[in-house]
């Protein structure tokens, strides 16, 4: 575990640091999600994807259902994620989050803020269209096409 | 449009978490049967995951890799804790002859688990070329622990006051929320031909449930290791009865031996 950890931490605490913007609320979220991965390790399928994106997956969950003061809601053994680059090495993960910052800067402002703003804040599609005065069915399709957007950065 | 694009647009607002109400109702009715759909929702997460990776950069302070270990270490110590405890503490009363086996078999019973723990564990970290040699002679370990009882080979020797006869005894370690049951007998009265024992695991609500269909050696001794029980179910008590070879569904009364938790 400690080798997972040394291996891992660094994205677990990143992505909860950036939900939650508290470095004492992220550690507990580090945690908690690496305590679970100890007490309930069939819980990751291997062959179903790389560890680092699945961590990403499950820490972004909790940290979001701790922001919204809610139960958890999906059982980690719920979740399949499948990604495209190898995230497995430091390098590796420098290269790809480059990738999709290029990614990111290139969309347009509000199909970047619709993306960030259902990822790192938790809004559901109506409570960002409350927030920007425009149609739920925009919000939707733009969500959509910004998470297509960063697929498409790895496939050219 | 296809079914398909009618669920394009929640279902990566599904991928986030995000979708409510009856279009997530919907959404989830369609995702049971269509597997295009359900491979998408993973390419979707995984497009989740790279935005994720936007924002790493920021290392966790040094205190937390030790305070995770230190949790760790804690967890492990109190399950044992608690399983010895809990088997010990009702053998003082009644079970005098049974102490050596009770807290042998909290052993077994944590090793099974541990056992159990350590190889999903192993298959992971094998996987990601990080296997623990630690962890190979943790579980080396408990395989040595347990053999004593597990083995067919290994005697059973219980003992009682020389002034009363041997009388058939039963002892049941349950661990509900894994469901773990451990049970061993001695003195057993032969069955007669085509027969053998039952064990039965009483729930507090509802119908005796199956738990193992045993014959006792030629000393009387018999062992039940996990037989598939249902999950989480509390046991009001264990009882056996006497049923045909093959094993019954319900229990043929009478009940032989009886007992209820300590």
């Amino acid at each position: 575990m400690a080798e997972l950890y040394d291996r891992y931490s660094s994205i677990v605490y990143s992505v909860a640091l950036r939900v939650l913007g508290d470095a004492g609320a992220a550690e507990d979220i580090l945690q908690e999600v690496f305590l679970q991965l100890w007490r309930n390790p069939g819980a990751f399928d291997s062959a179903r994807g790389s560890l680092g994106a699945w961590l990403a997956v499950i820490t972004r969950n909790r940290a979001i259902d701790a922001l919204r003061r809610r139960k958890p809601e999906t059982d980690i053994e719920d979740v399949i994620v499948s990604v495209a680059p190898d995230l497995a090495g430091e390098a590796d993960r420098q290269r790809a989050a480059e990738k999709v910052r290029a990614a990111l800067s290139t969309m347009p402002a509000p199909q970047r803020n619709a993306l960030q703003m259902a990822y790192f804040e938790g809004l559901s599609h109506s409570e960002i269209a409350a927030k920007t005065g425009e149609p739920l069915g925009t919000i939707k399709t733009r969500i959509r096409a910004g998470l297509i957007a960063l697929r498409k950065a790895f496939q050219a | 449009m296809t079914a398909h694009e009618q669920f394009a647009d929640d279902l990566a607002l599904y991928a986030l978490n995000a979708l409510e109400g009856n279009d997530r109702a919907n959404l989830e009715k369609h995702l049971a049967t269509c597997s295009d759909c359900r491979r998408e929702l993973e390419q979707l997460r995984g497009d989740g995951a790279l935005l994720a990776l936007s924002t790493i950069g920021p290392k966790p302070p040094a205190r937390a890799r030790q305070r995770l270990l230190d949790a760790i270490a804690q967890e492990t110590a109190s399950e044992t804790r608690a399983r010895v405890a809990a088997t010990t503490t009702g053998s003082r009363r009644s079970w005098w002859g049974w102490l050596g086996w009770a807290a042998t078999a909290a052993v077994v019973v944590f090793a099974a688990s541990l056992w159990k723990e350590n190889s999903a564990l192993k298959q992971s970290l094998a996987l990601m070329g990080s296997q623990s040699a630690q962890t190979a002679r943790e579980m080396e370990e408990m395989r040595r622990i347990a053999a004593p009882i597990l083995s067919p080979q290994a005697q059973h020797i219980t003992l009682v006051s020389v002034k009363t006869p041997p009388q058939p005894q039963g002892k049941a370690f349950y661990l509900r929320n894994r469901s773990s049951l451990l049970f061993m007998a001695n003195n057993l009265p032969a069955l007669p031909p085509q027969k053998a024992y039952e064990l039965w695991l009483i729930p507090m609500e509802g119908a005796p449930i199956p738990a193992g269909v045993f014959k006792p050696d030629a000393h009387g001794s018999a062992t039940v290791v996990n037989p598939p029980l249902p999950s989480n179910m509390e046991a009001k008590a264990f009882a056996i009865t006497v049923e045909n070879e093959a094993g019954a569904t319900t229990p043929t009364m009478p009940i032989v031996m009886m007992g209820t938790g300590e």
